[in-house]
């Protein structure tokens, strides 16, 4: 781990993405202390104030400090996609597992049931299991896990598919280990490179796709702060306020654009082997 | 060639019934079962009326009894009707929007090969050059920008500050009916270039950067190699011998990418006030219209699944050696 650290921080590009990355993960576990005012304090007096010292990046429709929501937002779309990508690395490492190593009909059908997955465009698919649950910051840790595991499983699936019939889990059979031990112990690790890159890239995707669904109005319920649920106040006063539009893109760009590029690095880092750019 | 079509088609048709099975699952997910919109915080909901809902709508008959009945309904088009006040049979709603949702999904799949090919050829053949560099910026921005913020950037630049473009509709309310054809046209075109702008730069990512990879893979390879010590001309090599090659498996990429271009109507239609089924579907699930939400699911899944079909049977007919493999 600390090797792997090592390597990122050589890529002049990993190395950016990680900082990144802190910045974001200290703003998000310091939030109460870091933030300059309350985000959720109402200042009737300071309504749609343009950026100024006093406010960084100006107010919005009721006067609330637009950084201290941003600072308190990060929090929101670490916690969504941390868990979301939690539940999906799971849903796949599962199904990707029993799928190669039993292989026959059990992989059939999890192979089967991937590509009709893969049918739904995930936006559609979310929308409709949403339209029928309660919208919450939970629902949506969920639902994006629960739409976003089919690639993680077809890599574990591949991987395992190409190690099982290696003489290492061979000798470990003749030594009595069982399934599961065979797949965990000594299938998986090997699986956990191209796990850890789409888990980055996943982590990215699905920031994304909560500040989408926030915007859409179907995510993050205000007057919880959401970098997409700043989005649509920033779009109904488009005239008249710039700063509530561009700058809670701007954070989701950056953040997304951090998550793909030390994912990318990963990649390249982990498997020096493929030529990637 | 007839194994592989013959192959290629039944797991279509498994495909598509998971398709069902999958939708119809969600239908039932509904706390309360698919009636709760209607009858909940109705006080005009008799319990005698909701017992007569549910037997009208079959739901006291078992889960597979039912599933039956809706597959049967979805194989005429019938979808049932509308929650909303109109109350229209669902397919007719979807019916009028589709066209449209189809009509700038196809123009932007279009465009982003219109780009990416030259984009991403030109880049691999002129590798860690300036502008192989910008096409990899372009592809990581594409990859991580939000398309509703895109959109909302564009309308704030075109529409309010610039005020070139509208934005909002397909094409203006006021004085349309009295338009010529040429001025209809541009009216059309003047709508619709946010909005198409939009859908490519989403789509675009993934697509560039496959032609750039697949191009350089190519050009690397022992046959090009061989090409070259012929003394072939550089310009023959390229695009006669290499082209070929990388953009064969560009057929798949396109049918794989689908799914997120026709995800990505739902964002810029509802932004743009575009009257496409992405709209209808958010709309439907602010309403909780149930109905149109299955309909919707289920008719873009399998649009998606037909797309990837004829995808795979393109690339069939174009390589002889995927329909030999599959033998």
């Amino acid at each position: 781990m600390r090797e792997l650290l090592k390597e990122l921080i050589k890529h002049k590009i990993g190395c950016a993405s990680l900082i990144v990355i802190f910045i974001l993960v200290v703003l998000a576990l310091f939030a109460p202390y870091l933030s300059p005012y309350d985000p959720f304090e109402i200042n009737v007096n300071e309504i749609l104030l343009p950026p100024s010292l006093k406010h960084p990046l100006g107010t919005d429709l009721l006067g609330r400090d637009v950084l201290s929501r941003m600072i308190y937002a990060s929090r929101i779309s670490l916690e969504v996609s941390l868990v979301a990508v939690g539940i999906s690395i799971g849903i796949g490492i599962f199904l990707g597992s029993l799928a190669g190593y039993l292989g026959g009909i059990v992989d059939q059908i999890i192979s089967r049931f991937i590509d009709i997955m893969l049918c739904f465009p995930t936006i559609f698919l979310i929308l409709a299991v949403i339209a029928y649950l309660e919208p919450s910051i939970l629902t949506i840790m969920i639902v994006i896990g629960a739409t976003s595991w089919m690639g993680v499983a077809r890599l574990v699936r591949a991987e395992i598919m190409s190690l099982k019939e290696r003489d290492f889990v061979l000798i470990a059979r003749v030594y009595g280990a069982g399934t599961f031990r065979i797949i965990f112990r000594h299938l998986l690790p090997n699986a956990l490179p191209p796990v850890l890159v789409s888990a980055s890239l996943g982590l990215g995707q699905a920031i994304l796709i909560e500040s989408a669904l926030s915007f859409l109005g179907i995510g993050v319920q205000p007057p919880i702060p959401s970098w997409g649920n700043i989005l649509i106040e920033g779009k109904e006063t488009l005239e008249i306020a710039w700063w509530l539009s561009v700058f809670p893109g701007l954070a989701i760009l950056i953040t997304v654009l951090a998550f793909t590029l030390l994912g990318e690095t990963l990649q390249e880092v982990l498997n020096p082997k493929r030529e990637i750019r | 060639m007839i194994a592989f079509l013959l192959k290629r088609f039944l797991t279509l048709i498994i495909t598509l019934l998971g398709i069902t099975i999958i939708s119809f699952s969600i239908i039932h997910l509904a706390p309360g079962g698919p009636l709760s919109p209607l009858t909940e915080f109705n006080p005009k909901i008799t319990p005698e009326y909701r017992e007569k809902l549910v037997k009208m709508y079959g739901l006291d008959k078992p889960l597979y009894v039912q599933y039956w009945k809706w597959l049967k309904g979805i194989i005429k088009l019938d979808f049932g009707r509308s929650f909303s006040l109109d109350q229209r049979p669902v397919w007719d709603k979807i019916k009028e929007r589709l066209p449209v949702t189809l009509f700038i999904n196809a123009l932007s799949l279009f465009l982003i090969l219109l780009i990416a090919i030259p984009m991403g050829v030109y880049s691999a053949v002129k590798a860690e050059s300036a502008f192989d560099r910008i096409t990899t910026v372009v592809t990581f921005i594409g990859y991580a920008m939000p398309s509703f913020w895109l959109a909302i950037i564009l309308m704030m630049i075109f529409g309010v500050k610039l005020q070139w473009l509208p934005i909002s509709g397909l094409h203006s309310t006021i004085g349309y009916d009295e338009m010529n054809l040429f001025q209809k046209v541009w009216d059309w075109t003047k709508h619709l270039i946010c909005p198409l702008f939009v859908a490519t730069f989403g789509g675009l990512a993934g697509v560039l950067r496959y032609v750039r990879n697949s191009m350089y893979e190519v050009l690397k390879s022992d046959f090009i190699l061989f090409a070259r010590a012929k003394g072939l001309p550089e310009r023959v090599v390229i695009y006669k011998h290499a082209l070929r090659n990388a953009l064969l498996p560009l057929i798949t990429i396109l049918g794989l990418s689908i799914p997120g271009l026709v995800g990505g109507s739902v964002i810029f239609e509802t932004i743009f006030g575009i009257p496409g089924v992405g709209q209808l579907m958010w709309q439907a699930v602010m309403a909780r219209d149930y109905p149109v939400i299955m309909a919707n699911l289920f008719l873009i899944s399998f649009l998606t699944l037909l797309g990837n079909f004829l995808a795979d049977i393109g690339y069939a007919l174009a390589d002889p050696r995927i329909r030999l493999e599959s033998k």
